[in-house]
């Protein structure tokens, strides 16, 4: 392949506190993440998939080792320089939605455009359109309070979408959902991923969730420990596979 | 973006009226006490410096005796004689008035009514050195001053009192065992800033006075009008000069009488009355302070509880100078929209407050804009380690706060 990858962590450790207290959370890490994949991370608490994803996510920092974005170099940028990374190529989907309170899902969706200086206007159509894509057309004028766990992580998906990123970071996104909602949300990130093509790489403890995704990695003490690419199209997503 | 962040803290304030309200009350009442202390300071003192304009401008006044502080007492300076008068204005060519005056009080008897007053010896430069105006009749003429006529001049409240509805020209009344007439009503002036009635007295030419009242031929005070205001200081010297050197006084001897400049009394009360705005719009300023202080309180609450949301702007790109000037804006808009109200209710105040002293309402657009300017800043004082905090957390902390 001529073109880089989209994602490349080369030999990433992440190492918290110093001595006797040292944890090493990625010890030498290496993955490489091609766009228009749909990757699963799976592992125990502790085993550094979610450092995995914070680095990713450029909210954290690796202690060494590289991390190259479309062959660029970020690891290292300061924190403003990550914050105009994250603005213009991330999009972010939290276990716990994380919208702003008495705030309406569209003012919510508009929030990261406010960053990205888009004007009023253009911003109220592409948050709409965001909106009816995750299947919330009707309820722009909603508040997180008055919308279902599974309404308020569609917004929440809006606001990742909005943007049109080259990555969506899901972070246990069906984590607080029944099953029924869990089937909704991952139906909708395969599709954006398929529609789409946005890359979309998701941190999850429920092995089912997997079946969504075109691969799966499991962690444990800070290294990959399986990584599997999966068929490209299941048949039946619904049905969980056994690892 | 910065249109935005004021739309995005508006939001903001909107979302939590009742607490943005308690929190703003205190920049209100802050601003709204400084406000009226300050303009009701200013009432004040364009009161007093309006009543001694009224006692005459560029006036001196030369009583005998020394100016001393304490009680009355010690010994007595020997008074004026008419012949001073005379000195001043044939020597002094700036003090374009000398109006000697000797006074005492006495009872003035109108049929069934009577009413005591101070009652004035004077001649007709008093009139124009004190401001004085005729609202009925006349003044006593020079012809009258000369011959000691028996007739009088009256104030407001001599004649309210003694005629009650009627007018007192050309009826008599008894000073004392002597009977006078009187000629005229001096217009009103009103209370002074002491709280001394202006209207309150009897004037009498000074001949007359000397020959049926006192007896004598001291004169008590000598009024001096000096030409132009800016005159007033030299006229003042030149009295001095020239009464030490009628009195005797030797060469380091202290002056046995003072000299009394209008211009000196009124630029000493501003100074009092300035004096005392500042004081008092010190003290208000302390509740600004303590208001601003519970900015910052509610602001460092507010960052706490919206770590989260601090920590999910971070994600979505903000960069920690946006996320610190969020939160400036937001303090700076809740105090300004406090020192907004501030003013109004200040004004409001200070204008109820005029009006029960019965002073000016002074309406002065820079302290409006020193009050805003001021109200903002102690938003962006107090609102700045606040921000500086919700600045400095890290998105993936603040992401993880419960």
């Amino acid at each position: 392949m001529s073109a880089p990858p989209l994602i490349e962590l080369r030999d990433v450790s992440k190492v918290y506190g110093t001595g006797e207290s040292e944890v090493r959370a990625l010890d030498h890490t290496t993955l490489v993440i091609d766009e228009g994949e749909f990757v699963s991370v799976m592992g125990a608490s502790g085993s550094g998939k979610s450092t995995c994803m914070n680095i990713i996510g450029c909210l954290d920092v690796p202690t060494s080792g590289g991390y190259h974005f479309r062959g660029v170099e970020i690891g290292k940028l300061s924190p403003d320089q990550h914050a105009l990374f994250r603005r213009h190529y991330l999009g972010f989907v939290f276990q716990g939605f994380n919208l702003l309170a008495r705030t309406t899902a569209l003012e919510n969706v508009e929030l990261p455009l406010v960053y990205r200086r888009v004007g009023a206007t253009e911003r109220r159509t592409r948050a709409r359109r965001a909106l009816f894509d995750v299947g919330l057309g009707g309820r722009e004028h909603h508040t997180p309070a008055e919308l279902s766990g599974g309404q308020q992580q569609r917004v929440a998906i809006a606001r990742a979408i909005v943007t049109e990123p080259s990555l969506l970071l899901a972070d246990e996104p069906t984590g607080n959902l029944d099953s029924v909602k869990k089937d909704e949300i991952m139906s909708l990130l395969r599709k954006l991923n398929r529609d789409r093509g946005i890359t979309v790489l998701m941190v999850t403890h429920e092995v089912e969730m997997t079946s969504y995704g075109t691969r799966t990695v499991v962690f444990r003490d800070g290294r990959v420990l399986t990584d599997d690419r999966l068929a490209p199209y299941r048949a039946s997503p619904s049905v969980g596979p056994s690892p | 973006m910065i249109w935005t962040t004021i739309l995005m803290a508006l939001r903001e304030i909107r979302r939590n009226t009742m607490r943005s309200f308690l929190t703003g009350l205190g920049i209100v009442i802050g601003v709204a006490a400084v406000i009226s202390m300050v303009n009701l300071g200013e009432s004040a003192t364009q009161t007093v410096t309006g009543d001694v304009a009224k006692m005459g401008n560029n006036m001196l006044t030369l009583v005998p005796g020394a100016q001393r502080r304490g009680p009355p007492g010690g010994e007595s300076a020997p008074p004026f004689k008419i012949a001073d008068a005379d000195a001043i204005r044939k020597q002094i060519p700036q003090a374009s008035q000398v109006a000697p005056a000797s006074q005492t009080s006495s009872l003035a008897v109108y049929g069934n009514k009577n009413h005591t007053t101070s009652v004035q010896g004077t001649t007709l430069d008093f009139f124009a050195v004190r401001a004085l105006t005729v609202e009925k009749g006349r003044l006593f003429t020079e012809a009258e001053n000369q011959g000691g006529a028996p007739v009088c001049v009256i104030g407001h409240t001599v004649e309210a009192d003694l005629f009650g509805r009627q007018t007192g020209v050309g009826e008599s009344i008894r000073l004392g065992k002597v009977s006078c007439r009187v000629v005229g009503v001096i217009g009103s002036k009103g209370q002074s800033t002491f709280g001394t009635d202006q209207d309150d007295f009897v004037v009498m030419p000074l001949v007359s006075f000397q020959r049926r009242i006192s007896g004598t031929t001291d004169i008590s005070a000598i009024y001096v009008g000096a030409k132009t205001p800016a005159g007033s200081e030299r006229v003042k010297s030149q009295l001095t000069g020239l009464m030490r050197e009628r009195r005797r006084i030797l060469v380091g001897q202290s002056d046995n009488f003072s000299v009394t400049d209008m211009k000196e009394f009124a630029s000493s009360l501003t100074a009092i009355t300035g004096a005392l705005t500042a004081l008092l719009g010190a003290i208000a300023a302390v509740s600004l302070l303590v208001g601003g202080i519970g900015i910052m309180n509610i602001m460092l609450v507010s960052v706490t509880e919206r770590t989260r949301e601090i920590g999910l702007r971070m994600a979505i790109g903000a960069r920690s100078h946006e996320v610190l000037l969020q939160f400036l804006v937001e303090a700076v808009l809740l105090t300004t929209l406090g020192g907004v109200i501030g003013i109004l209710l200040g004004l409001l105040g200070s204008w109820g407050g005029a009006r029960a002293l019965g002073m000016p309402f002074i309406f002065s657009p820079t302290i409006l804009v020193v009050a805003v300017l001021f109200s903002a800043s102690v938003g962006v004082t107090f609102g700045f380690f606040p921000a500086r905090r919700a600045a400095r957390l890290k998105p993936i902390d603040a992401l993880r706060h419960e």
